[in-house]
């Protein structure tokens, strides 16, 4: 593989420069930034700056909301991650053993990733609706009171649910195109020496599905992070009571509504750090089990 | 094919130029502002008329989003030198666009530099109060102002037995019980905007402290105070009323509408300019009537302050521009078009003129209900208590105490402890603001 790239020292680096100039202007520039504002307080207007050492650190580590933010993220996050993939799973493996309409199913299942975040938020919202939603009525002939506006758990359950809603067809692609690629051979070997299917999948299946799931713990991850912001903003704006302010949606909460720019700068740094060092952790740690 | 390049470029330079040229000869002005839907069909409409009147100036109006987006797209374009001429900020900015110095010019000096009559007295003193520094020196212009009311369900009160919405909390907590436990709907009263009606609002009416120094007129060194006030029973009886139905909380911003639409409550607290979308949403007849006061705390109801927004114009525009800036304000003023602006939308009219024309023209009486707003707001002589909020952050404030009321309402917290939380989280954000603008 090397030998050829050896005498073009130069080609490789012509061929990554559009994506690297795309990382550096969009990823590394911003971020650069973010780390130098961090470090100042600054009026919005951006009249007049102050070096300020620690300080917006320090005012974001010694604020209690900050902490109930990363508890509510902590929850959001797993819980989004997890739904999200064993949700798709289950799926994927349902339809792949369709064969009547097999496409049809397919289409349907990845139709919701074609959704953007705000849109799957409101509609969401238009089901739950404590006064008008289709599904809030239902709950209430069945004695549930639901009332998101005023309920923490209810609002975090129902922006869980929405970004779940989300996500799982795009980790449903990626199942089923490694459900299809799996040796059928081994499986009928199995089918032979009489394992059931509980048995095949969890012995057999499931393993071997191990590096897609690792691949998509890592992408949930990131993306219960950082792009569920969308659905977050339009289904309950962080409420009520902060109970749905994630990380995400108080740095944009404190610097874009509140022009708090150096908290927000602050707190986008230590995010960055924080989901930084995840992802360190999830290939250190989680890789190892992955059998490839 | 290089040919017709050429060509093509030589007759693009020739449109750029001829472009300019009528550019030269007409100073665009940029407007941006923060009205969407009809509303902001209707600030196309003043612009075009604006700029048919005259042909110096064209104003050109650019929807920028809701008013958070608008006020931060427009600090952003400052930052970058880009900024528009004109920018439409909410109330709760405009301590922030006080503070930045050296990046507006207040309204008053480019009238007096512009050459343009511009009399201050000319407006109403409780929306001028709002937008007018200390030494009387009005800084933004006033442009679309409202005040909260009380919208009642004519059909509801009538089946429970409610000849009229009473004027203070107390009679409504017994028009409320008649209305719940005769089954007539499941809910009594819910609110918009629950910050700024249910304490901002109730604050000022029964003439108690919102925060220190005046409110924070007399100085960034203001404090929050409502956790030691009558406010604290106020939340603590609606917390009560939300409990036995009198009351239901509906959400932030506008969210509670719905509630009121579709009959589950009676009454609902909002802003007048919410009469356009209520006239159109509710099948139902409707009225209106003042916000009450409590009988525990005054003898008489105080006037009430505004919300909404104002137009503020940025430092660095050269002398054209500026002089383009200052004759539409007058335009936008006078009491015509604002007397149009003040039917069609439910904004309160600026001026006392625009006020007399639109009850000359019989609209009041065509359209009862709709003067309850300008007398509530003109009840009085504003006192210290009701000339309105000047706090830095108030934007996040208000968020913060909507998440404390959230936590009341829902039964999480006290309503002693919740507004204490509110008070203390507030404050460290008003402590904020006061360092950062010495």
């Amino acid at each position: 593989m090397s030998a050829p790239f050896q005498r073009h020292r130069l080609t490789p680096w012509i061929l990554m420069a559009p994506q690297l100039g795309i990382v550096l202007v969009f990823f590394f520039w911003p971020a650069l930034q973010a780390i130098e504002q961090a470090f100042y307080v600054e009026d919005a207007f951006g009249l007049s700056r102050e070096f300020a050492g620690l300080a917006n650190f320090k005012a974001v580590l010694s604020d209690a909301t900050y902490y109930q933010a990363l508890g509510t993220t902590l929850v959001f996050s797993l819980a989004v991650a997890f739904g999200a993939m064993s949700i798709a799973l289950l799926l994927a493996v349902m339809a792949d053993r369709v064969i009547r309409g097999a496409r049809i199913y397919r289409t349907l299942l990845v139709w919701p990733y074609a959704v953007a975040p705000a849109v799957a938020g409101v509609l969401w919202l238009f089901l739950f609706d404590p006064t008008l939603g289709l599904i809030s009525g239902l709950l209430g002939d069945v004695g549930i009171d639901w009332d998101h506006k005023l309920n923490g758990a209810q609002a975090l359950a129902l922006v869980i649910m929405a970004s779940v809603w989300k996500q799982m067809s795009y980790n449903f692609v990626f199942f089923l195109a490694a459900l299809q690629a799996l040796p059928k051979s081994l499986l009928e070997a199995a089918a032979i020496d009489r394992a059931g299917p509980w048995r095949r999948f969890w012995t057999i299946t499931f393993p071997l599905l191990s590096p897609t799931a690792f691949f998509l713990l890592v992408m949930n991850s990131v993306y219960a992070f950082f792009e569920t912001f969308g659905t977050i903003d339009t289904v309950t704006s962080g409420g009520p009571g902060g109970a749905t302010t994630t990380l995400v949606y108080k740095v944009y909460q404190d610097g874009f509504v509140g022009q708090d720019m150096g908290s927000s700068a602050a707190q986008s740094v230590l995010l960055m750090a924080l989901v930084g060092g995840l992802t360190w952790f999830q290939f250190r740690y989680v890789e190892r089990k992955v059998q490839y | 094919m290089q040919r017709s390049f050429l060509l093509t470029s030589l007759g693009i330079t020739l449109a750029l130029g001829s472009y300019a040229s009528s550019a030269q000869a007409n100073t665009e002005i940029a407007w941006w502002h923060a009205m969407g839907g009809a509303l902001g069909d209707k600030v196309e409409q003043i612009a075009a008329d604006f700029n048919a009147s005259q042909d110096t100036y064209t104003v050109k109006p650019v929807f920028k989003g809701n008013y958070s987006e608008t006020m931060t797209s427009a600090i952003a374009a400052f930052r970058a030198d880009k900024g528009p001429d004109i920018v439409q900020i909410y109330e709760v900015g405009t301590a922030t666009m006080m503070a930045a110095k050296g990046a507006i010019v207040p309204v008053y000096q480019l009238m007096k530099s512009a050459d343009v009559e511009f009399d201050p007295q000319a407006y109403l003193p409780a929306v001028t109060g709002y937008y007018t520094d200390p030494d009387g020196n009005m800084l933004s212009l006033p442009f679309n102002s409202s005040t909260p009311v009380t919208y009642y369900n004519r059909k509801l009160l009538e089946q429970a037995g409610v000849e009229e919405v009473p004027r203070t909390w107390q009679a409504l907590g017994d028009a409320l019980e008649k209305v719940v436990d005769s089954g007539t709907a499941s809910c009594g009263l819910t609110t918009t905007w629950p910050s700024w009606v249910m304490l901002e609002n109730y604050s000022a009416i029964n003439d108690v402290p919102f925060a220190s120094q005046a409110n924070g007129f007399e100085g960034t060194d203001a404090r929050l105070q409502f956790n030691r006030t009558a406010a604290v029973d106020h939340i603590e009886r609606l917390t009560q009323w939300q409990e036995d139905g009198r009351f239901a909380y509906g959400g932030r911003f506008d969210d509670a509408a719905p509630k009121f639409y579709s009959g589950e409550c009676a009454l609902m607290m909002g802003s007048s300019a919410s009469y356009a979308n209520i006239n159109e949403n509710a099948d139902f007849d409707f009225d209106v009537a003042p916000l009450p006061y409590d009988a525990d705390v005054v003898d008489k109801s105080n006037n009430s302050i505004i919300g909404g927004a104002s137009l503020w114009v940025f430092d660095g525009l050269d002398d054209t521009h500026q002089q383009g800036v200052a004759e539409f304000f007058e335009y936008l003023s006078s009491p015509e078009v604002q007397a149009d602006w003040h039917q069609y939308s439910g904004y309160l009219p600026i001026t006392q003129a625009a006020a007399d024309l639109t009850r000359k023209q019989g609209f009041y009486a065509d359209h009862p209900g709709t003067d309850v707003a300008i007398k509530q707001i003109t009840a009085g002589e504003p006192t210290d208590n009701s000339k309105g909020l000047r706090l830095g952050n108030m934007v996040q404030i208000r968020d913060v105490i909507n998440g404390e009321l959230e936590d009341i309402f829902s039964g999480d917290a006290g309503a002693q402890e919740g507004l204490d939380e509110a008070v203390s989280r507030g404050n460290a954000l008003l402590e904020k603001f006061e360092s950062a603008h010495q």
